[in-house]
């Protein structure tokens, strides 16, 4: 079902890990739908002043897509600046993974939502303004992730497992 | 990756080599359609209904209540579907929450036709209340099924119990008995119909049975030739009939000696996994007269199922999981909620199942395997045990 690529990537994952000294970290999907992704960026200034994504890595809990895609959209973005980073969408990390399942492709969006949700931060803590483009993506994440946290209420209020309450969602399944 | 160790035998067993050489003449010289008047007609019939006394001889039951389907899928639906058909006036059906999906879509169908369906709870291992049963039966009930042992947990029903009340109440009782044949005792004596298939003892793929007691009367879903007294028209899979016959013997005559062997190698897995794998959990039952004793299935916290599949695929051992991200519709496995897993806990579920040819050996790789691993994939998820 996975091609040869993308179990490179599953077994083999590029960048994985926490970051020792980052800019801003972005967080994505909820444990109930079974993909969590948290996405570390360090963003620095080059010689003629562009903010690169310097390093990045990122901790993933999910299906060997959802640690494929991690993997991948760590390798597109590092070395970008913020500008080109921005604009990496779900499909670019799909077709650079040689193609999804279809069932699948939803991690690819969940690992683009998590670069944009790193990069959102940052400019936020920067008290920065922010793309129209970013500040769209961010209005949709959040939006599902209100959609889970009201979808999963009841599991949320019977969990006796605190770490999974008040995890950021964002649209998984 | 040298030698593979398939821990997957729920899902389905390679077949016996003893098994085989009884079906491979069924494939060439002995070719023959069973409807054919010539000899080689003739000798397909003869292995064809021997095959038929036979399994009816395994279960206690009238060879001419054994109906030939093309699995246990079919002989579930042609119990469910057939018997609503032939008493059209009975609109209500009983079944467990935690039925094969043979059974519930079957249900599931049904009800979208303006049947009335109770899906009964479990407790916590996955057990039925034969009370709940009694309970639910009413002057409409058409059909009580339950299954005998479940598929992802091992738990057993208290067949025994259901059965002889839905004698009493005078209602239908059927088994999916696909799991338990030749892994514990039937009481066929009290059962209307049981589902059976060969690929799950060691058979063929692609072969069933239908045992349907003397006082049912079922409609047929599958038209044509009139083969197997109506019910289920088609050409004998004759080598596959053969080779189920012979999957039955094998299994139920050595039963006992096979079930002891399996119940030590599951005790040993599940012993082991508890405690050399933080936050792991059994779900299903430890019990020997609780469980099946060649499937054991475990939730680790903070892990996630399919990725631990995977992973357990790339060091050559083959399981399976109830986790949603390795079903089709994306949902976690509906026996792990009804038994109440929190669903987190049934993202990381992990089903190990136990054959005739796993060796103590497997079991050992196993061990020593999947807790490097467990620990792998949860040091890559950003989730720590113990945080909260």
């Amino acid at each position: 079902m996975y091609n040869e690529q993308v179990m490179d990537h599953f077994r083999e994952p590029r960048n994985q890990g926490k970051l020792g000294r980052y800019s801003a970290i972005g967080k994505v999907g909820n444990i109930l739908c079974g993909d969590v992704m948290w996405m570390y960026i360090l963003v620095e200034r080059s010689d003629n002043g562009d903010e690169i994504i310097t390093d990045i890595s990122w901790e993933t809990f999910g299906c060997t897509a959802a640690i494929a895609t991690s993997s991948m959209v760590s390798i597109l973005a590092k070395g970008k600046t913020l500008d080109e980073a921005i604009t990496i969408t779900n499909s670019q990390v799909a077709t650079e993974l040689g193609g999804l399942p279809a069932p699948k492709m939803h991690c690819s969006s969940l690992a683009a939502d998590a670069l944009n949700e790193a990069i959102y931060e940052y400019l936020t803590a920067e008290n920065r303004p922010i793309p129209p483009a970013l500040e769209q993506r961010h209005e949709r994440i959040a939006r599902h992730r209100k959609e889970l946290e009201e979808r999963y209420a009841g599991f949320l209020e019977k969990t006796d497992n605190q770490q999974i309450k008040g995890l950021p969602g964002s649209p998984c399944c | 990756m040298n030698t593979r160790i398939y821990l997957d035998n729920a899902a389905t067993t390679p077949i016996d080599s003893g098994v085989l050489d009884c079906m491979l003449p069924y494939l060439q010289q002995k070719h023959g359609n069973a409807s054919s008047l010539h000899e080689e007609g003739r000798q397909a019939r003869k292995a064809v209904e021997d095959a038929r006394r036979d399994i009816a001889g395994t279960l206690d039951w009238d060879p001419r209540g054994i109906v030939f389907t093309s699995g246990a899928t079919e002989a579930d639906n042609l119990a469910i579907l057939g018997l609503a058909r032939s008493q059209p006036e009975r609109r209500h059906i009983i079944c467990s929450a935690i039925e094969h999906h043979a059974v519930l879509h079957s249900c599931d169908w049904l009800e979208r036709q303006g049947y009335r369906i109770t899906r009964l709870p479990v407790d916590a291992e996955g057990r039925v209340a034969p009370a709940s049963v009694a309970g639910a039966i009413d002057e409409q009930t058409l059909l009580v099924s339950v299954m005998a042992g479940n598929n992802e947990l091992g738990t057993i029903q208290p067949i025994r119990e259901i059965g002889e009340l839905c004698r009493e109440r005078g209602v239908p009782f059927h088994t999916d008995a696909v799991q338990a044949v030749g892994r514990m005792d039937l009481p066929t004596q009290v059962t209307d119909l049981i589902s059976l298939s060969a690929h799950k003892l060691h058979g063929p793929k692609g072969v069933g049975v239908l045992a349907v007691g003397p006082d049912v009367k079922l409609l047929p879903l599958v038209h044509g030739g009139g083969h197997e007294r109506g019910l289920r028209s088609g050409t004998e899979n004759v080598s596959g009939i053969v080779g189920l016959a012979a999957a039955c013997r094998l299994m139920t005559e050595e039963q006992e000696t096979h079930t002891r062997r399996m119940r030590a190698l599951r005790d040993r897995l599940i012993d082991t996994v508890l405690t050399s794998i933080p936050a792991a959990k059994l779900n299903g039952s430890r019990s020997p007269l609780g469980s099946l004793p060649h499937i054991a299935n475990f939730s680790f916290a903070a892990i996630e199922g399919e990725s631990l599949v995977m992973k357990l695929d790339e060091q050559g051992i083959a399981a399976s999981t109830g986790s949603a991200c390795s079903s089709p519709d994306l949902e976690p496995s509906h026996v792990l909620q009804a038994i109440g897993v929190p669903i987190e806990m049934a993202h990381g579920s992990l089903r190990l199942s136990i054959g005739r040819q796993t060796v103590t050996e497997d079991i050992d790789s196993l061990l020593r395997i999947l807790p490097g691993v467990v620990e792998q994939l949860r040091s890559m998820s950003p989730f720590k045990l113990g945080d909260g």
